[in-house]
């Protein structure tokens, strides 16, 4: 926020160096990204290829593209579409985002701004609760959401991030909401605002930063997670995106390849999409977490 | 920054006693907003922590009552199941790879993107992208692909007189293309590591040329003292996360921990002896045993901490 202007100011060492370092460096930056980026065109490459061409050839560009691959990964596994795939992991995705931002910033709200009894204990709690392995609550909630009716439902993806078991994000909005100054909310209860007015109208808008982060971040985690949907779901029908790759998982078939990797591209695009848009906010939410802790 | 530095984290804000009536007010209007966690702490964590506790001390399967059995889930793992022990060193072997090469590269790469100027911008999310796309399925069937036999690893490493085969098929070395993947991700906490190095005051380097200290004094006497909260914060998150590493040891092995078991983590042993083999008791016992020690390690790492990570505040933080 008011760090000094660091683009303009020499940064170490390294900054003096002669025009010859500099290249060097961006040479070696480059070969490094191009390493960290070969997976991934790999991947993109792959799902273009012919079936006798993805471990026969050993050039990552295919000699035509198999368009095919993509028809026939929109055909979908198990008889259900890529559409329907698509349309599941964004309603889980969608209902974990909406939860998560509601329910988080309420309770962030309350740790940063306000004062009550327990604050200090709960707080501890809370953070102490980030570290909490999934595992240790993972079969007691999976009884509950089965005595509730919702295994092979979405609720169990959904229903937690409205009771904001997600404490990352609670924590992330607390470190945001602490930045923002106090004399804020003391104008507004001049003004005649109540905590729910000040929350609201004051504190609520100039937290969107740290929202759109929750928001983002919800997303993409949302929408990866593989663990919890293998749990819940069974029902074809019901898989998402990430659970149906999961029946490739067992065919080691070659020529199930080409599909298989369309579908990834699928399943990753919603992410990139995103990444291209919000890159900023993505960035900036990562570093500020580690740093006002 | 101006509003948290005048202000000790954690304190209780300017006391407010000469008020009267509005500090009850709001005290009501705190758990107000607070409730959805309150409700979801009581019956999402609290509660299924204690249920699992207890369910550890019994043997069930999901359909019958659970049956009290004391301690044999535990004394079961511990002494009678080789499976457990090879998960627990798989596991281990995974994080003590994967976490300091993961923290390595991440402080390498920021510690050079730290003198770019033009570019900055785009290599830092450039760096930070797999961060994003490693987590998914997608991702971890890419690398089951690529370090298969006669996949792009193995084409290139052969290509070079380096004869290992298919990753995916040796034990021993498929667990190392997870670790590869795990340090692939290394954009989160490298962004972590140059908003850190960012902080860190340009004089003192000034001051450190002007007395001609060499780069690598620099490093080790500004650079890694002031930056080893940053680096704490990434040792114990990404530690954590290590320990609890599921997805890309599922696709490697198609679900099943081979070859050999050998990529058999905690997690995945866990999953196959709670929903596959429905032995929901033990492995409650191993969550429970997964819980504790992380609970461990973070307990030691704390308190190794004290003296080697260095906390600026009290020097420079007033003046900002």
């Amino acid at each position: 926020m008011t760090t000094a202007p660091i683009s303009t100011a020499p940064a170490g060492p390294a900054a003096r160096r002669r025009p010859a370092g500099r290249i060097a460096l961006h040479a070696c930056l480059i070969a490094v990204l191009l390493v960290m980026l070969y997976p991934l065109a790999w991947l993109l490459a792959t799902s273009f290829k012919p079936a006798d061409e993805v471990i026969a050839s050993l050039k990552l560009l295919p000699s035509h593209f198999e368009w095919s691959n993509y028809s026939t990964a929109l055909d979908g596994v198990n008889e259900v579409s890529v559409g329907r795939l698509l349309w599941n992991s964004l309603l889980i995705a969608c209902g974990a985002v909406l939860g998560n931002v509601i329910s988080c910033s309420l309770a962030a709200y309350a740790f940063a701004r306000l004062r009550f009894r327990m604050r200090g204990p709960l707080f501890a709690f809370m953070i102490a609760t980030i570290m909490l392995p999934h595992h240790a609550i993972l079969i007691p909630q999976y009884i509950i959401f089965n005595q509730l009716g919702m295994v092979n439902t979405y609720w169990p993806m959904i229903l937690p991030k409205f009771l904001a078991t997600d404490a990352f994000f609670v924590f992330l909005i607390v470190q945001f909401m602490r930045g923002l100054p106090r004399e804020l909310e003391e104008a507004a209860r001049i003004d005649g605002c109540g905590p729910f007015r000040s929350f609201f109208s004051v504190i609520l808008p100039l937290t969107r930063p740290a929202l759109i982060t929750t928001a983002i971040f919800t997303f993409i985690w949302t929408w990866n997670d593989f663990f919890t949907q293998l749990i819940y779901l069974f029902e074809p029908e019901k898989f998402t995106l990430t659970l149906a790759l999961r029946s490739f998982v067992d065919a080691s078939s070659q020529s199930a390849f080409g599909p298989m990797f369309a579908m990834s591209v699928f399943a990753l695009l919603p992410i990139v999409l995103f990444f291209l848009a919000f890159q900023r906010f993505l960035v900036e939410g990562m570093a500020s977490s580690g740093l006002k802790g | 920054m101006t509003a948290t530095a005048t202000r000790p984290q954690g304190a209780a804000p300017p006391a407010t006693g000469g008020k009267r009536a509005p500090k009850r007010e709001r005290q009501g209007a705190a758990w107000v907003f607070l409730s959805p966690w309150v409700l979801g702490a009581a019956v999402l964590t609290l509660l299924p922590m204690a249920v699992s506790l207890y369910l550890s001390f019994t043997d069930y399967d999901m359909f019958d009552a659970p049956q009290w059995i004391g301690f044999r889930n535990y004394t079961q793992m511990f002494t009678e199941d080789p499976r457990y022990w090879r998960s627990v060193v798989t596991t281990l072997t995974y994080v003590v790879i994967a976490v300091p090469l993961q923290l390595a590269m991440a402080l390498a790469v920021a510690i050079a993107l730290k003198s770019v100027k033009r570019g900055k911008g785009f290599y830092r999310s450039a760096f930070y992208a797999p961060s994003l796309l490693g987590a998914s399925m997608s991702i971890a069937l890419v690398w089951r692909a690529i370090f298969n036999d006669g996949g792009s690893v193995d084409n290139l490493l052969s290509g070079m007189g380096i004869d290992i085969g298919g990753w995916i098929n040796k034990p021993g070395w498929a667990i190392l293309s997870v670790a590869l993947l795990t340090i692939w991700q290394f954009g989160a906490p490298m962004v972590i590591f140059l908003a850190g190095l960012q902080q860190i005051p340009v004089e003192l380097y000034e001051a450190a040329a002007v007395d001609g200290a060499s780069w690598w004094r620099q490093f080790r006497s500004i650079t890694i003292p002031m930056l080893s909260p940053v680096l704490f914060f990434n040792l114990v998150l990404q530690m954590i996360q290590a320990f609890q590493v599921f997805t890309p040891a599922f696709a490697v092995s198609a679900g099943k921990g081979g070859p050999a078991d050998s990529t058999l983590v905690y997690t995945l042993y866990l999953y196959d002896r709670g929903f596959t083999a429905s032995h929901m008791g033990y492995a409650s016992a191993m969550a429970w045993v997964l819980l504790l020690a992380i609970g461990v390690v973070t307990a030691v790492l704390f308190r190794t901490s004290r003296a080697w990570v260095f906390y600026a505040n009290d020097t420079n933080e007033g003046g900002r």
